[in-house]
C-alpha cells in the first residue's frame, strides 16, 4: 500500500506519453503474421511467460498459481512462468520496452487502450478472430483439453470492448464498474432518505449538508475534525461518465479529441463549487476513499467494484487502525446519475492478450493458456476475490456462482455482503455499461479527463480564482501536457506523423522522378522520330 | 569552588552535546531572503505556497521528468513529491546537495509533502545523521520528526502474518501477495517495550540490489536489529527503511 500505490498514479500519468513516442518510430519490418498450425505439436516442450496483475491480494496470486498448475497438468509439455505486477502501468511500460527487443511476454493482462499502442509495432499482438473460430483449438474447440467457453458464452458487451479496428485483439478476463459506497447511517442522520438510484444533485446536497460544523470546529455529523463527504477515486472515470450521462462529446471513434467543450466547463464549475466548501475531494489529493469512509470521515466513496473488500466497517481488508474504525451501515449504489431512468456507467477491468512469436506452436500454447483463464474454474475463483464479475455467461449461470451470490453476508470474508452487492450491481447493469473509444493515445485522453478535475479541485483549495480565463488556460495546459494536439492530427488520418522525409529519401525520390522524366522523354522522342519517317 | 565546578560541568555537557551530533556543524541554517525556516514551514497551512532551502538525503525515483526526493535541513525533513525535473538534473543530485524549492505544502494520508514545486540547485552541502527516535516510538512526539532520517535501535523482529495466516519474518507486500523479482515492497514487524511496529523497505527507494532489501530478506523472527530510515507517514508512522543491522 502507501507510497507504492500512490506512485502508481504517477506511472499512469507518465505512461500516457509513450504512445506518441512509439508512433514516432518509423517502424521496422516487424514479425510475420501468426498462422494457426494445423496441429498442436505436443512432442515438443514450450515455456511461456504470463505477465499478470493482482490488486495486492494474496488470494489472487494463489488463483493464478493454481490456474497455472491445473493448466500444466492438462498440457504437461507447456510450462507457464508467472510474473506478477501490482499495477497496469508497469506492465504497459515493460511491454513497450520489450517490444523493441522482441522479448514481450507470451500472455499479458492489459487494457485495450494499451493494446492499441502495442499494435503500432508490426504483428506484435496476435489478432484473435481466426483463433476464436478454429474448429480444433478455438473457443470451445474439439481438441481443447478443458471445458472452454464458446464465443457465444462470453458476455457480448465485454467481448466487444476487445475489438480494435474491427478485430478482436484481447479477451476480457474480469469485469468491474464503479460503485458508490455509502455511509447510510450518516445520510439518514442528516435527514435524507437514500434513493435506489443516486443522482448528482442528491449527492451534492447531502455532501454540502455534511460540511456543517459545531461551534468547536468539529463536524456536526461525526464530531471529528475531518469530514470529506464525497471522495472520488478515479477522476478520469468521473469526467468520462459525467460527459456520457450528459450526452456530451469526449472523442470520436477515430480519435478526434472533443473533450474541451461547454459541458466539460460546466461540470468543472460544479466541481469547483463543491471543492470550495470541501464537500468534494479526490484520491490523488486526499488519499483512499475507503480509509475515510471506514473512519466515519466520508459519506460517498466512489471506487471500483473491484475495491469492495476495502469498503465498510466490517471490510476484510483495511488500512486504518482498529481504533479509528467507526461502525455504520454500508450501502452500495451505482455511481450518481443525471438521468436516473437511463443509468450509464463505465465498464472496466483487465483483459488479456497474446504476443506474436517466431514459433507458431509457442503462440498456440499461449492461446490455449489464455483460453484457460476463461474457464469456469478460473473465472469463478478470481471473481470472488473482489467485486468482479465473470466475463462468461457460462460461469455467471453456473450453479457454483449462483450459490456464491446467494450466500451474501454469511461471513465477512468470502461472502462479504458489500463485495457481493458490488458484483450484483454490475450483473444487474451490464446493459447500462459503456466503454470509450480505443485508439493509439486514448490512454492519454483518459488521463487528461481526470486531470481537469484534479487541477480545478487543487486550485480551489489553494484559493485561486477559477473563471473563464482559468478554464481557457487549463484547457491549453492539459492539451500540452498530454500532447493532445499532436494526437488529434496523427490519429485523424489513421497514421502517425513521422515528420519530414530524411534527406536521403528526398534525394532518392528526386532521382526516381528524374529517371521517369528521362524515360518518358526518350519514348516521346522515339515516337516523334517514327512519325517523321 | 562550587561555582567553578558548576562551570566545568556545564562546559563538559556542552562538549558532550556536540560529540553526540557526530561532529556535524550544528549551527542553524542561514536561510536566504524569502525562504522559510523549518519552523515557519511546519507552521504553514496546508495548500499554501512554501519556499524552503533543503538538502537532498535520498532519491526515491524519477519518471517522466518528475522526481520524488527525501530532503532535510538541520531542523527538519521535507518530502518532495513529483517535482518536475530533467533527468540530467536528477543525476546531479547526491546526498547533501542543497536545493531551493518553491511549491505547495499538502498532506496525503498524513504524509506532509511539497508538490507542484520548482527548484534551484545551490552551493552548500549537508548530510544528516540519523536521529535516534527509539524512545519516541508510539508517542505523539514522533510526528514532529516526520520525513527526517531516524534510527530505531535494539528492536526485536516479530512475526508478520500473511493473508492466509502464515507467519514469516517479512512479507513481500503488506499481505504477502508479492514475490521476488517484482517491484514488491518488503514489510516486517519489530517490537520494543512490548509494542510492535511495522516497517517498510520501499522498493522504489531501495530495490533488490540494495543491502537493506537483502538484509530484510535474511531476517529471522527474534533477531535483534538496529534500523535506520526516513520517517514517512501513511495513516500513521511507516518508516521507509534504508538500513537494517542484525545485532
Amino acid at each position: 500500500m502507501s507510497f507504492t500505490k500512490k506512485f502508481t498514479a504517477l506511472l499512469m500519468s507518465a505512461a500516457v506519453a509513450l504512445p506518441v513516442l512509439l508512433t514516432g518510430c518509423h517502424g521496422s519490418r516487424g514479425m510475420d503474421p501468426f498462422v494457426i498450425p494445423e496441429e498442436f505439436d505436443t512432442s515438443r516442450n514450450y515455456e511461456i511467460t504470463f505477465w499478470a496483475k493482482n490488486d495486492t491480494n494474496k488470494t489472487q496470486t494463489e488463483i493464478y498459481g493454481q490456474a497455472i498448475e491445473d493448466f500444466q497438468t492438462l498440457y504437461p509439455n507447456v510450462t507457464v512462468n508467472l510474473r506478477l505486477y501490482t499495477d497496469y502501468s508497469r506492465i504497459y511500460n515493460d511491454v513497450i520496452t520489450n517490444i523493441s527487443t522482441n522479448t514481450t511476454p507470451n500472455v499479458c493482462i492489459t487494457y485495450p487502450d494499451h493494446i492499441a499502442t502495442y499494435r503500432t509495432g508490426t504483428n506484435v499482438v496476435v489478432p484473435l478472430d481466426e483463433l476464436f473460430a478454429d474448429a480444433k483449438y478455438g473457443l470451445g474447440g474439439s481438441d481443447v483439453r478443458f471445458d472452454s467457453p464458446t464465443a457465444d458464452e462470453i458476455v457480448p458487451q465485454f467481448l466487444e470492448e476487445c475489438v480494435i479496428d474491427g478485430e478482436h485483439y484481447a479477451l476480457p478476463f474480469m469485469r468491474s464498474t464503479e460503485a458508490c459506497y455509502i455511509n447510510k447511517t450518516y445520510v439518514e442522520a442528516l435527514g435524507f432518505t437514500l434513493p435506489d438510484v443516486l443522482t448528482w444533485d442528491f449527492v451534492w446536497e447531502v455532501a454540502e449538508a455534511a460540511t456543517e460544523k459545531n461551534a468547536d470546529g468539529t463536524f456536526r455529523i461525526n464530531g471529528q475534525n475531518v469530514m470529506l463527504p464525497f471522495i472520488y477515486k478515479s477522476t478520469d472515470n468521473m469526467m468520462i461518465q459525467m460527459l456520457r450521462q450528459r450526452g456530451a462529446d469526449y472523442s470520436t471513434d477515430a480519435g478526434d479529441i472533443l473533450i474541451f467543450n461547454d459541458t466539460t466547463e460546466e461540470l468543472l464549475y460544479t466541481v469547483a463549487e463543491h471543492a470550495a466548501t470541501e464537500a468534494f475531494t479526490t484520491f490523488k489529493i486526499s488519499s483512499y476513499p475507503a480509509n475515510f469512509l471506514n473512519a466515519g470521515q466520508c459519506i460517498f466513496a466512489v471506487d471500483s467494484t473491484a475495491g469492495a473488500t476495502w469498503m465498510g466497517t466490517d471490510a476484510p481488508l483495511s488500512d486504518i487502525s482498529e481504533e479509528n474504525l467507526v461502525r455504520f451501515e454500508t450501502a452500495v449504489r451505482a455511481i450518481p446519475q443525471f438521468d436516473p431512468d437511463n443509468p450509464q456507467m463505465i465498464s472496466q477491468g483487465p483483459s488479456v492478450c497474446i504476443f506474436n512469436k517466431g514459433d507458431p506452436q509457442e503462440v498456440l500454447a499461449s492461446w490455449l493458456f489464455m483460453q484457460y483463464l476463461l474457464s469456469n474454474e478460473v473465472q469463478i475463483a478470481y471473481s470472488g476475490t473482489e467485486g468482479y464479475v465473470p466475463v462468461t455467461s457460462k460461469a455467471q449461470n453456473s450453479d457454483e456462482y449462483q450459490d456464491y451470490l446467494s450466500r451474501s453476508g454469511e461471513d465477512n470474508e468470502h461472502y462479504y455482503s458489500v463485495k457481493l452487492d458490488a458484483a450484483k450491481l454490475l450483473l444487474a447493469h451490464t446493459d447500462d455499461t459503456f466503454v470509450t473509444p480505443v485508439f493509439n493515445g486514448s490512454a492519454s485522453l483518459r488521463s487528461a479527463a481526470g486531470q481537469l478535475i484534479e487541477n480545478v479541485t487543487k486550485s480551489i483549495r489553494r484559493k485561486e480564482t477559477v473563471d473563464d480565463a482559468y478554464m481557457e488556460k487549463l484547457y491549453a495546459d492539459i492539451t500540452s501536457l498530454y500532447r493532445l494536439d499532436n494526437l488529434s492530427s496523427s490519429v485523424a488520418s489513421g497514421k502517425a506523423d513521422l515528420g519530414p522525409l530524411p534527406g536521403t529519401s528526398v534525394a532518392l525520390l528526386t532521382a526516381l522522378g528524374g529517371t521517369w522524366v528521362l524515360i518518358l522523354a526518350y519514348v516521346g522522342w522515339g515516337i516523334l522520330k517514327k512519325r517523321k519517317k | 569552588m562550587k561555582k567553578i565546578l558548576a562551570l566545568a560541568m556545564a562546559a563538559m555537557m556542552m562538549f558532550a552535546a556536540v560529540s553526540c551530533s557526530g561532529g556535524e556543524d550544528t549551527a542553524a541554517d542561514v536561510k536566504s531572503e524569502g525562504v522559510m525556516t523549518y519552523a515557519e514551514y511546519a507552521a504553514a497551512e496546508l495548500e499554501t505556497p512554501v519556499v524552503v532551502e533543503t538538502y537532498v538525503q535520498a532519491k526515491q525515483g524519477w519518471w517522466d521528468n518528475q522526481a520524488t526526493i527525501y530532503t532535510q535541513d538541520k531542523e527538519g525533513g521535507y518530502f518532495l513529491y513529483n517535482m518536475p525535473m530533467s533527468e540530467e538534473d536528477y543525476a546531479k543530485l547526491v546526498p547533501g546537495t542543497k536545493i531551493k524549492v518553491s511549491g505547495h505544502k499538502t498532506a496525503w494520508a498524513g504524509e506532509v509533502e511539497i508538490i507542484d514545486a520548482t527548484y534551484e540547485i545551490m552551493d552548500g552541502n549537508y548530510v544528516a545523521e540519523a536521529m535516534d527516535a527509539t524512545a519516541l516510538l508510539g508517542t505523539e512526539e514522533l510526528i514532529n520528526h516526520q520525513n527526517k532520517l531516524v534510527a530505531f535501535n535494539g528492536l526485536t523482529v516479530e512475526a508478520s502474518t500473511d493473508a492466509n495466516g502464515n507467519e514469516a519474518a517479512f512479507l513481500y507486500n503488506w499481505d504477502g501477495s508479492g514475490q521476488e523479482g517484482t517491484d514488491s515492497d518488503l514489510y516486517f514487524n519489530a517490537s520494543i517495550g512490548g509494542n510492535t511496529y511495522t516497517f517498510v523497505v520501499e522498493y522504489y527507494l531501495c530495490n533488490e540490489t540494495t543491502d537493506v532489501y537483502n538484509a530484510v530478506k535474511g531476517l529471522n523472527i527474534g533477531d535483534t536489529i538496529d534500523i535506520e530510515g526516513f520517517l514517512y507517514w501513511y495513516e500513521g508512522a511507516q518508516p521507509h527503511v534504508t538500513s537494517v543491522i542484525v545485532k
